[in-house]
């Protein structure tokens, strides 16, 4: 792991750190939702929680994941700090750092700045939330936690990632953590949303501009949040994207009898997503919220403790 | 006035084709005699056995930050950072405080030129009113009071019809335009070459399509207008392929290319060091190579650093944030014979050319020789000197380079400007 040993991303972990991370959140998986269920390892630590982006479910889940572990945390967001005064990132952070914190969760909207921050905080770990474009270590971990308790399995897995791919950091760690444990990852969007490099930035990705072709024979469908609004030009016009690359019950039919749908979430029904594909059997949406809690559990242990 | 001898060094002038062993008389700011055995006649004694001696260089592309942007560089401070790169002429771009697009401009910067830098300080003036890419400039004028060229280096005229005005005007006056190629619409948000590495990073890219476009448009409206044309930084494959095929076509189009596009690479940003982020982004290995083959090949005119300072707080932001562009001048005859001539891709006379006739040429300047009665500017350097690069003892204000520790073999030695001793390598 890099400096002050904190979580930058899953393009640098080997595979037993995974393994050793997600073995461990099996392990707090019982106690993710029992609240009374405490443990003292990471008493009189502190855990600060710096959100320069909105967050919901990373946020709390980590919030609690502290919490359970005994440790105190507190919660900062960019509108309520001295960030919009104007005070320059690496100032605030090390006005935070100053206090001692035993890590910093960060999440960014740009790409790089926990790497950048972890170059000038050498004594502070630095735990990533997600930063910009880039990564989102702790999705991946959850996700892959999720498809074991489902497939009992990585290995030799099919697994079709959907939707705006380019702009998702869930994409990029998602990649790269499958692509370790030798999973056949297939990926697939609009082609403004999936540029061809993405064919080599890991072993196993294979491209696939077509919805059906991709959900063909798939253990796991994980499809990705589309924000067509919210980009400077139009990839792919908005209207039609649900015709091109919404996920409906239909294609389910394609992929393996068994096959597990999943999102990172907010899910956009009717965008990305039919509401009964959302709401059917197989989806395990709401058992990757469950699972936050556990796997950054086992991330704060293994970096704060 | 003071006379001074330059003994036993390996003088090259790529305008005459001498490389010969032979001393260098200089008189009055002028070499009065190139020869066997000179007499110093009482004057100082230079010893240049074991250097080349060859005619001042000339960076054709650097920003100085004066006036308005002082805490970055003055022309003092870039001055005497290019002279100790062994550069006795440098080119400051328009893109100051105000912008360099009127006399008044143009003359404050000559003034403070005279007074307080070592080196010749040539203006180019703004192509477009505050380089908003709108309505003229001042070109005229700005002529009068002594720019060499025209640009609106770091914003492209964008406007074609602009550009076509600029150009009609600029050949009229017998200036050259030089263009920052990119089109910005393509390169919207980018912050580095587009390829493998930008999406690894989660960056958004810069296509080389961005730079290239540009360049096509540009040639055409050369060809249209009877322009002559420059290229600033040339990155990739296409453009240089471009300009090969304007040249052939015998339009006055020309190319320099930077001393870092020739040697670091788009997967050099690692975790997102800011001193790898400039404009053209590092493009790819290909794309490095591509440009090594181009100097090979005689279809580059120049090396131009494209000095760019920038304070350590304005580096000191996520990548994202952080302006584009790196210091060059103290590093770029190291870089260049290392990936040029050391490699064995590039004669030693061809890379003096690069640095001397090659961008007098681009920019019709009578510079860049080194003859009986011509000025007195002389670079000195040598070819095997070892020696590694330190930011924090840089003559420039800022030090965001991506060359902080690097090492090098050969460098400048002495640095002469109207026959005065700049700046001298001391060990």
């Amino acid at each position: 792991m890099p400096t002050a040993a904190g979580l930058l991303g899953i393009e640098e972990l080997d595979r037993a750190d995974i393994e050793a991370i997600l073995d461990r959140a099996k392990h707090f998986q019982p106690h993710q939702t029992q609240t009374s269920a405490r443990f003292d390892t990471l008493h009189g630590k502190l855990v600060v929680n710096l959100f320069f982006e909105a967050s919901t479910r990373t946020r709390t889940s980590f919030e609690i994941a502290a919490k359970r572990l005994g440790a105190d945390a507190i919660s900062i967001t960019a509108s309520g700090s001295s960030i919009v005064k104007g005070e320059s990132l690496v100032d605030t952070l090390n006005t935070l750092a100053a206090m001692r914190p035993n890590a910093i969760v960060m999440r960014h909207a740009a790409s790089g700045a926990p790497h950048f921050l972890a170059r000038h905080l050498k004594h502070t770990p630095i735990i990533n939330a997600g930063d910009g474009l880039h990564e989102h270590p702790t999705q991946a971990l959850l996700d892959a936690r999720t498809i074991l308790d489902a497939l009992g399995q990585l290995e030799g897995l099919r697994v079709a990632i959907i939707g705006d791919i380019a702009h998702s950091r869930v994409a990029r760690s998602n990649v790269y953590l499958l692509s370790k444990f030798g999973v056949d990852i297939v990926l697939c969007g609009p082609p403004a949303l999936l540029p061809r490099e993405f064919a080599c930035i890991a072993p196993g990705v294979t491209l696939e501009y077509d919805l059906r072709q991709a959900v063909r024979g798939a253990d796991v469908v994980m499809m990705l949040r589309v924000q067509l609004e919210r980009q400077h030009e139009s990839a792919f016009p908005a209207s039609e994207y649900f015709q091109f690359y919404g996920l409906r019950l239909e294609h389910l039919d394609l992929a393996k009898a068994d096959v597990i749908v999943m999102h990172p979430g907010p899910i956009n029904r009717g965008r990305e997503i039919a509401s009964d594909v959302a709401d059917s059997q197989r989806s395990v949406i709401l058992n990757q919220v469950e699972n936050g809690v556990a796997v950054r559990m086992a991330v704060l242990e293994r970096i704060v403790a | 006035m003071a006379k001074l001898c330059i003994k036993n060094g390996r003088v090259m002038d790529p305008a005459s084709g001498r490389d010969e062993t032979a001393d260098v008389l200089i008189e009055n700011g002028r070499v009065v005699a190139i020869g066997a055995s000179l007499d110093p006649a009482g004057g100082e004694v230079l010893n240049a056995a074991g250097l080349v001696v060859a005619p001042g260089f000339i960076d054709m592309h650097v920003h100085l930050r004066e006036p308005g942007f002082e805490h970055s560089e003055t022309i003092e401070t870039g001055a005497r950072a290019a002279a100790a790169g062994g550069f006795t002429t440098i080119c400051c771009m328009p893109n100051t405080q105000p912008v360099n697009d009127n006399a008044t401009v143009t003359n404050y910067i000559v003034e403070r030129a005279e007074r307080t830098a070592v080196t010749h300080v040539l203006p180019i003036g703004a192509i477009t009113r505050n380089s908003a890419g709108e309505e003229l400039a001042a070109i005229g004028s700005m002529r009068g009071a002594g720019i060499v060229a025209i640009s609106d280096d770091g914003r492209p005229v964008m406007n074609a019809r602009i550009m076509r005005r600029a150009m009609e005007l600029a050949r009229m006056l017998g200036l050259p335009v030089i263009n920052h190629c990119e089109d910005l619409n393509l390169s919207a948000d980018g912050s580095m070459h587009e390829g493998l590495h930008s999406v690894r990073l989660g960056l958004r890219g810069i296509p080389s399509a961005a730079e290239d476009v540009m360049v096509a448009r540009d040639i055409l409206l050369a060809e249209l207008t009877g322009a002559r044309y420059h290229v600033a930084h040339i990155s990739t494959p296409t453009a240089v392929t471009l300009v090969a095929q304007a040249k052939a076509r015998g339009l006055p189009v020309t190319c320099e290319v930077t001393p870092h596009h020739l040697s670091l690479t788009d997967g050099q940003v690692g975790r997102y060091d800011s001193n790898f982020k400039m404009k053209p982004p590092l493009r790819s290995g290909a794309d490095v190579e591509a440009l090594v083959d181009a100097i090979a090949q005689g279809k580059i005119d120049a090396i131009a650093t494209d000095h760019a300072p920038h304070p350590g707080s304005e580096k000191m932001q996520e990548f994202e944030a952080c302006p584009f562009g790196i210091i060059g001048l103290e590093t770029a005859l190291g870089v260049a014979l290392e990936h040029l001539v050391h490699s064995g891709r590039v004669h030693l006379m061809r890379l003096i050319e690069l640095f001397t006739r090659g961008p007098a040429r681009a920019l019709n300047l009578d510079r860049g020789r080194l003859y009986p009665l011509g000025p007195a500017d002389i670079t000195m350097f040598d070819t095997t000197r070892e020696w590694t690069y330190d930011v924090n003892g840089s003559f420039s204000k800022s030090s965001n380079s991506p060359y902080h520790g690097r090492a090098f073999r050969g460098g400048p030695a002495v640095t002469i400007v109207n026959g005065r001793v700049v700046w001298r390598y001391e060990a």
